[in-house]
């Protein structure tokens, strides 16, 4: 069982790697171009830098040597920066992880929490509230939470990563609520809609029969019941906040792995970005598996099947 | 004789239905008394004993008085409903499988109640859920505890669901359909439970079924019911040898005969009131064979006093010798 789900996921790299790996040289535009930076080298120099950066050798070669030397810990150099690619990410990881992290807390905390309020209210404001939130992209949160926020009330910084934990923290907080917006939606909809149907059910009726007070009832029963969904959609959404950090990280002004890969994409900075990509996909992979692995303690009959 | 469950002039209507759920339904069970309320589909008796447990439709506008163990519970606030609920009745539904939370262990499941409402220790209340599965005719309690609903059959999770009830300590047992989701052969063995837990503690029991037969045989007294409305209520053998209102007669009629020749089932003609349909007069009047134009739709029947029958038929004097005429059943 164990065995095979790490054999799956390891098929899962193996697979992701190898059309990371040859997507990127299916892209129009040509590394040596931007190394060269608008110089005009002579056939031999160009011949010269093809070789030291290994672009004349077959493609898969090339696939396997780049294969191999992950395995080792190595994912190349980056042409950009000059640097080994592991380096490069491994200072931005940190700020990222932070940012990732806290948005997480927030969507689990709000995203649920509002859903089961909306559950638990007749009114339609929490409706309304997850349609609008639903609709914000992240660039458009970002730009009124920085001017709302961050000019306007001054409450927070708009710009840059801080130092220091407290510090870093306090710089986060704008960019993860705009990360998290749509996820929020998305969470308290899912969670509300599942309470609901949870609360139609008849097994919730006998123990509210039995004189159980409401409290215990929406906890033990409902709640308890409509995790779910809730789990599964809030594994897909959290895996791929990493992705969605490249918006927010550009917007304001941060130094991490979604700057870094929008600044990569630009400069055709291949390793990077093939790093950064399996990162994402890696991310993806784990944790559905977890949530795979969670969704027998949450439902029991999946045990059976 | 201590009166457990007196419902009088219980009525339940809601916005944009045409006729009321319950219409001024009477209804009461004493101390150890078995009573049944056979209807069919959508007549309301299901309906009428949530009432007892203060479980009223949403939205529902509700008249007249439902007295549960002393308790009013019509409009009752949280601290009586608690007390009804916890202390004098509780309800055995009809699909097990939907009843019991399926993602919690039976020992989780039959222990909540006893820890959280009667404050057992986990001990003693694992104790009395392995006490009351034994009287329930579960074969092996203590490995039961251990597991989950979907590792039991219909039946067996039929007697977890008595057992849950009977955490309560009730003096009331509201059985709403027990049998029907169940198989023939457990179906008897249900019955013979309840049976037997009425004469050992005492219980009073509200059996509802649409099997006339059964309630006749298993149940004191009978309330039938047709389109949210009492239209017979009888001691058991007065209503399966006289039945008097057409409808008792057109459901006896209906089912066929457990001993003897088969005869030709008369079904009752046409289908059971509609919530959208308005009435006027008796409900009963379109589908029935005795109707009389101008006096059955004008007049609104109530509960009269007939032999030892109430019957609320406009007829039902003239029809009770037209019957015994033909000797008919």
């Amino acid at each position: 069982m164990w065995l095979r789900r790490v054999g799956a996921m390891a098929l899962t790299l193996l697979v992701t790697s190898f059309l990371v790996f040859s997507s990127l040289y299916l892209a129009p535009g040509d590394p040596v171009a931007f190394l060269v930076k608008g110089r005009s080298p002579s056939p031999d120099q160009l011949a010269a830098i093809r070789h030291e950066y290994g672009f004349d050798k077959p493609f898969p070669v090339r696939y396997w040597d780049w294969l191999t030397g992950m395995l080792h810990g190595d994912f190349g150099q980056s042409y950009q920066l000059h640097a080994s690619v592991a380096s490069v990410i491994g200072s931005r990881l940190p700020s990222t992880l932070l940012l990732v992290g806290l948005s997480t807390v927030l969507i689990v905390v709000f995203g649920v929490g509002l859903g089961i309020f909306g559950a638990l209210r007749k009114g339609k404001g929490v409706v309304v509230l997850v349609t609008v939130g639903a609709a914000v992209p992240s660039f458009t949160a970002a730009i009124v939470l920085r001017s709302v926020f961050g000019v306007r009330l001054g409450w927070f910084p708009t710009v840059g990563t801080g130092s220091g934990f407290g510090d870093e923290l306090h710089h986060m907080v704008l960019p993860a609520v705009a990360l998290t917006i749509t996820f929020m939606a998305l969470v308290t909809r899912v969670t509300r809609a599942s309470m609901l149907e949870e609360l139609g059910r008849e097994h919730v009726e006998v123990v509210t029969s039995r004189g159980l007070s409401r409290s215990t009832v929406i906890r033990r029963h409902v709640l308890r019941n409509a995790l779910g969904p809730v789990v599964t959609v809030s594994g897909l959404l959290i895996s791929g906040l990493l992705v969605s950090t490249a918006i927010v990280e550009s917007a304001f002004g941060m130094n991490g792995v979604g700057s870094l890969l929008v600044t990569s994409v630009d400069h055709m900075d291949f390793p990077v970005v093939q790093a950064i990509v399996l990162l994402v996909v890696a991310t993806f992979v784990v944790v559905n598996t977890v949530v795979d692995l969670v969704y027998p303690l949450i439902d029991p009959r999946v045990r059976a099947a | 004789m201590n009166t457990l469950l007196d419902i009088k002039g219980l009525t339940v209507a809601m916005a944009g239905l045409g006729r009321p759920i319950l219409d001024e339904v009477s209804l009461a069970v004493h101390d150890g008394e078995a009573v049944a309320l056979v209807g069919e589909s959508g007549s309301g008796k299901s309906v009428t004993a949530r009432t007892a447990l203060g479980l009223f439709p949403g939205g529902a506008t509700v008249s007249g008085s439902v007295v549960v163990g002393g308790t009013e519970v019509v409009a009752a606030g949280p601290g009586d409903l608690r007390r009804v609920r916890t202390s004098v009745a509780s309800m055995i539904f009809q699909d097990p499988r939907a009843g019991v939370n399926p993602v919690r262990r039976i020992g989780d499941f039959l222990t909540e109640p006893l820890r959280r409402i009667q404050g057992r220790s986990k001990a003693e209340a694992t104790a009395q859920a392995l006490e009351l599965l034994g009287a329930v005719g579960m074969p092996d309690p203590p490995r039961h505890l251990r597991q989950f609903p979907h590792e039991l059959s219909g039946g067996m999770l039929q007697r977890v669901m008595i057992a849950y009830a009977l955490t309560a300590d009730p003096r009331l047992l509201l059985c709403d359909e027990p049998t029907t989701a169940l198989d023939v052969t457990t179906q008897a063995e249900i019955m013979a439970i309840l049976g037997r837990l009425r004469r050992d503690r005492g219980l009073g029991i509200l059996l509802i079924t649409h099997d006339l037969d059964l309630a006749a045989s298993v149940c004191d007294r009978v309330y039938v019911m047709y389109a949210g409305r009492i239209m017979e209520a009888a001691p058991s053998a007065a209503l399966t040898s006289v039945p008097r209102h057409p409808y008792t007669r057109g459901l006896l009629g209906s089912a066929p005969p457990l001993t003897g020749p088969m005869p030709r089932l008369a079904p009752i003609p046409g289908a059971p009131l509609g919530l959208a349909e308005a009435v006027s007069g008796c409900p009963f009047a379109a589908r029935c064979a005795h109707v009389v134009p101008g006096l059955c739709d004008a007049t609104t029947p109530t509960l009269e006093r007939h032999g030892d029958s109430q019957v609320a038929c406009l007829r039902a004097a003239e029809l009770i010798d037209e019957t015994q005429g033909e000797g008919l059943r």
